[in-house]
This record gives structure tokens, sequence and C-alpha cells, in this order.
């Protein structure tokens, strides 16, 4: 006897619902009350009329596993057409990561941290950030984590480049467009709330988990949300005289874009950068369930086996690799910030 | 006189709001700024402005805020399209320009000098004053002598590596100059160019800019809330209000002649001494007057002659303009020309 019977035999829908031939799959519940003893509904126990409740009573009502098996055919039935799509598109992201990978990992030590000081000195001019950049390193390098330090970087590197090159643009056309702005603005929202978890299911249907454009995407698509946002908001504050000036004068919209709206967002442009770095930093960590490598593959060995020391250590490394990332990006937005108000 | 005329604007209107060709037919059927606000929610800006602003000569466009001055300026180079009307400049229509030939009337023909300077804060104090020569694609040794030049000229030596940021606001405005000037466009639009300057270096400005005037002999179209600042620059003054010209014409005349009570009690409050000329208040004749108290430029202020009088009132001098005497001024003339008309005055008197 289910609750919601009154409801199909009073609208004289029974003969739409068929008869009950305990047809469907039963639900956990279902077993559970056939173990127990049958009890006598009260209003108080009355169930809301969700699928499962509403499918008691009527067989052709689906029930909610239904609906999510059908969400699941549905992109299992688009995925062969959509892979035909992306699959070009994304293959650039696969091949950047695995060469990056394997120069990072080529380059012998000796070069790479050299190599990583000099980049820091030419991003911030700071003996004391240079010096803070090959103790980190050396550290890691000491703690035999050199390797899986130099795939995490390779990997961001790539990413937040990637990043960068569409982020702008799509910054730039959201601030010169309000509808555009008002198309993406939600887009961007769910991006940046949607559990990064999530991302990565769609994405294991939809490319095989060798290919490093998995994670690749995952990450972009995470990371991808504080530059444009920011690009939008730096563009859209520039100082509307300057613009009216840049007009007076006879600028084209193109050589106001370059020689003005760009140069003066640029300390915005450089935090959402920074932003993004930071953020890829952390999906990177969450992607190796899907095969990246790097410090966060020791993080899930860590939690696997309960190796509690190698969890700790790679945890720190993160740390670590988070504070250069920020310090050195940081140190960049600084030096524009100097240039444009000393 | 037609030759002189370097900017004209005919019959221009311009409504902010939703519809504003539907509320300018209101406006035609004679509905005022206040009625139209009420009824359909636009804002009458301007209302049939006719200028004819000579060439070589310094315009200045006064009115309080809200009286569409900023509004009716950015008209001459379409940084605002009207609603309705007509601009000449050079006797073309610029409304019939299209965006290329709009470029170039910016770049070449016209400049501009911004209230809060609107200067380039990530270049340099020189690239900013060869802004336009940039726009043209061309490179920083190609303008900067003239740039150079010109920041020499606005009192600038030896700044031209500073960015906008290391000067003080009166610096910053004379780089402003500096920009319109290397241009070398023969239309100089000045926004409310020495409003944001302290009382001491706009005076400074003021002078800086009568100087280079005498010199140069642009076409300055000046825009300003400050009467005194108005009658200094000014060889034509207009003055706006509610979007509609009260009054244009010579600057000592509208002093000397207000046609209607807004004017009068604006013109109240100012030292009409140091504002009003010999040449407005004089008496045209060849005569030789009795009790001479000696010669006068017909350029002085009656602030000169009286200091020159030392107070006695009942003296005349001689009027001379390049070396002839053009008339005599009589000193209770002089006395009774200090003392404005009361308010209403105009309106009784017809």
């Amino acid at each position: 006897m289910a609750n919601y019977d009154f409801l199909f035999d009073n609208l004289g829908l029974r003969g739409w619902c068929g008869e009950d031939e305990g047809g469907g799959l039963s639900s956990m519940s279902d077993l559970m009350g056939q173990a127990g003893e049958e009890t006598e509904d009260t209003l108080w126990d009355t169930p809301f009329p969700s699928l499962d409740a509403l499918h008691d009573s009527c067989n052709t009502i689906p029930q909610s596993r239904d609906l999510t098996r059908g969400l699941e055919r549905g992109f299992l039935d688009i995925k062969d057409s959509l892979k035909v799509v992306v699959d070009p598109l994304t293959q650039p992201l696969s091949w950047a990561l695995e060469n990056a990978l394997w120069i990072m990992q080529a380059a012998p030590w000796w070069m790479m941290i050299p190599l990583l000081m000099l980049v820091t000195w030419g991003v911030g001019r700071s003996g004391k950030l240079v010096a803070l950049v090959a103790a980190c390193f050396s550290f890691l390098a000491f703690i035999d984590f050199y390797d899986h330090t130099m795939q995490t970087l390779a990997i961001i590197f790539v990413c937040a480049f990637i990043c960068v090159l569409l982020g702008v643009p799509i910054g730039i056309a959201m601030a010169r467009n309000d509808r555009v702005q008002k198309s993406l603005i939600p887009i961007l929202d769910m991006l940046q709330t949607l559990p990064p978890f999530v991302y990565l299911i769609p994405l294991i249907f939809l490319f095989s988990v060798t290919e490093p454009k998995l994670y690749g995407i995952a990450i972009i698509l995470y990371a991808i949300v504080p530059v444009v946002r920011l690009t939008d908001l730096g563009i859209r504050l520039v100082d509307k005289d300057v613009i009216e000036a840049a007009d007076a004068f006879g600028m084209t919209s193109r050589q106001k874009l370059f020689g003005v709206q760009i140069p003066l967002a640029l300390p915005n442009i450089m935090a959402g950068v920074n932003q993004t770095i930071m953020m890829s930093l952390a999906m990177v960590v969450i992607a190796s369930l899907v095969s990246a490598p790097g410090l966060g593959v020791l993080v899930l060995r860590g939690i696997r086996s309960l190796e509690l020391g190698v969890g700790l250590l790679s945890g720190l490394g993160i740390v670590l690799l988070a504070i250069i990332l920020d310090r050195v990006t940081k140190a960049a937005l600084a030096r524009i910030n100097a240039e444009q108000k000393s | 006189m037609s030759d002189d005329v370097k900017i004209s604007v005919r019959n221009l209107y311009k409504i902010f709001g939703g519809n504003p060709q539907e509320a300018l037919e209101k406006v035609h059927a004679g509905m005022g700024k206040v009625e139209l606000q009420a009824e359909t929610g636009h804002v009458l800006g301007l209302n049939d402005i006719n200028i004819d602003m000579p060439a070589g000569k310094t315009t200045v466009i006064m009115g309080l805020s809200g009286s569409g001055k900023s509004t009716l300026i950015r008209h001459l180079n379409r940084l605002i399209e009207p609603t309705a009307g007509e601009v000449y400049v050079n006797g073309e229509n610029i409304l019939d320009y299209n965006e290329r030939r709009l470029r170039r009337l910016r770049q070449k023909e016209m400049s501009m000098v911004f209230q809060k300077f609107a200067l380039l804060p990530h270049r340099t104090v020189l690239e900013n004053a060869g802004m336009s020569w940039t726009i043209e694609g061309k490179s920083k040794r190609a303008y900067a002598e003239e740039a150079t030049k010109w920041l020499d000229r606005v009192g600038l030596e030896g700044q031209a590596d500073q960015y906008p940021a290391q000067l003080s606001g009166g610096m910053q405005q004379r780089v402003g100059i500096a920009r319109a000037l290397t241009s070398n466009s023969d239309i100089m639009l000045m926004d409310e160019a020495f409003s944001a300057l302290d009382p001491l270096i706009r005076t400074d400005m003021q002078d800086l800019l009568i100087e280079l005037q005498d010199e140069l002999a642009k076409t300055v179209v000046f825009i300003t809330h400050d009467l005194d600042e108005a009658l200094k620059l000014a060889d034509h003054l207009v003055i706006l209000k509610d979007g509609y010209v009260v009054q244009q014409g010579e600057p000592q005349n509208i002093l000397l002649h207000p046609k209607d009570p807004y004017i009068e009690a604006f013109v109240g409050d100012i030292n009409r001494a140091r504002v009003l000329r010999v040449r407005s208040v004089m008496q045209k004749t060849s005569e030789r007057p009795d009790n001479v108290g000696g010669e006068v430029d017909h350029d002085d202020t009656l602030e000169n002659v009286i200091a020159l009088s030392e107070g006695d009132t009942t003296k005349n001098y001689i009027v001379m303009r390049n070396g002839q005497q053009i008339g005599v001024l009589h000193m209770r003339d002089l006395v009774r020309a200090l003392v404005p008309r009361k308010p209403g005055e105009a309106a009784a008197a017809g």
C-alpha cells in the first residue's frame, strides 16, 4: 500500500499507470521494508511526493535512479560526437603538457634551479626573493621531491599560461560589451563554485586517463575564472577621463585598448594572474586523482596507504611552492604598481 | 566677418533620455526644461545654441554647474553627439564626418585640455606631450624636439622624463597644455582647465594662457564657472544658463549692459575697476577737455586710472591708442561705471 495511490485513483489515471506487477527496480527502503514489519502509515510519516514515492503508487512514473541513469545515457550518447570536436581542439594541450613535463624533468637540477632563480630576478628584481626561491627548491630537492616538484611546476606553468592566453581576451570582451559580461558571469560563478571533483567526472568519460589533457582541462576550467574577472574589472575601472582624453586626441579603439586600457588595467590583470596560479596549484593536487603527476601523487599516497610522513612532507612542499609562486607574481605586480604610481 | 569665424554652432540641441527625438518635438513646441523632465523624464541639456567663435580669439563659455557648458564643448569635437543642429569647423559641418575624418579632426585640427588633466599615468611627461604624434604613428625621435620645445615654453624644463604622478597639479596641467600645443592644431578646447588648481597657480596659468595667446593666436574655447576668469581671458563671452545662451558678446559690453536679471546678479559681485577698460567707459571725441589730468591708454583698466588720479574725481583724461587721441575719459563717468545696476533695473529700463 503506497501513500499516493489515492492521487492516481481519484484522477482516474489508474489505467495509465498499469497494473502493479512489482516491476522496476526496488529501492533500498523497499528492501528494508520487506525485511521488517509493515507499519501503519500516519500523517507524520507521509513522504514528500518524490519520484520514488510516486513510483510506489504508479509504475509509469520513473524512479529517481532512472533520472540519473538517463543523464548518464544522454552524456554517453553525445560523448562520441563531442569527442570529435573537443579532441582535436584540446590536443595541443596534451602536447604542451607532455613536452613541458619532459623538459622540466630532463633538464638537470644544476641548470633548472639557477634558471628559476634567474627568472625570479627578471620578474621581481629582488635578491631576497631569489634567495627564497633557491632555498625552497634546494630543500625540496634535498628531501628527494625534486622530480615531483618539477612536474607540478611544469603543469602549473602550462595551465596558467593557457589561462592567461584565453582569460585576458575573454575579460576584455566582457569589459567592452555588457551583454557578453551578463551572459558570462553565471558561467564563471558556476565554474568557481562547482566542487572541483565534479569537473573530473565528465572528463573521465570523455578522455582516456592516460591523456594529460584530462587534468589539463580540469585545471584550466577551475583556474581561469580570476584572470577573466579581474581583467574585466581592471578595464572597466580605467579612469573615464583618461579614456575621454584618448578619444579627444583621436585614438582608434585599438590604440585605446593597447595603449591605454590594458596598461592601466595591468595591476588588476596581474592580481588575476596571481590568483589563477594559486588556483591551478590547488587543482593540480586534486587532479592527481586522474593521473596528474607531481606532488599531488605523494599527497594521494599519504592518504591511500596512510603514510603520514609522506603526506605531511608533500603538503609542506606544496605550501612552499605556493609561497614562491605567490611572492614572485606579487613582486611583478608591485613593480608594475610602482611604475605607474611613482 | 564670416571669414573670421572658426567654429560655428547652429541650432544645437541635446536631449538626454530614452527617446530624444520625441522629446525634441515637445521642446520645439515650446516645452521648458523643468516641464520636460517632469513629464517625460528627458533632460534638456542644450537648447537651441547658436554661437560664432572667432578665429584666433578666446571664446569663453561661462555658466554654473548644470548649465550645459561641458556638454557644449564636447559637441565641438563630437565626444557627444547632438540631438539636432550643426557644428561647422572651418566651414565644414563636422556632423557629416565619417569616423576616419572625425579622428583626423581630433588629431590635427583640435586639441583638448581637461579639468582633471587626464594624462596617461604610465607614460613620461615627454611621451604625454607627444601623444598626438604617437597616435599618428610617429616615433619618439620624431616628436621629441617639438614636444620639448612646448614643454620648455610652458615652464617644464628638465621634467621630460618624469611621470605625471611625480608632478604637482599645476605642473600636470602644464603638461596638459603642452600636449595640446604639441599637436599643432589651430583650435584648443579647454574644459574647466584651471578649475582644479589652487587660486595662485590658477592666476599663473591664466597669465600663461594669455601670454601664449598673444604669441600664437589660436582659437581657444574655454569653459569656466568663474566670472573673474572668464572676464580675464575672454574676447568673446557666452553666458549659459539651464542649457540656453542668456547673453553673448564682448565681455565689457555684457558687464555694462547686462541683458537680464540673472546676469546682473552674476556681474554684481565682481571687482569692476579691475575688469572694465578705459575704452568701454570713455566718450569718443577728438576735442581736448578742460582740467586734463593726463593721458591713459585705451586698454588700461579703470583701476590704473583711479591710481593715477589719486582719487580726484574732477579730472578728465585723454585716451590714446597708438599715440593718437581717440577719446576722453571723465572721472565722473568712471565712478558711475563702478556701481553696478541693481538687478531688475535693466528690465525696468527696457
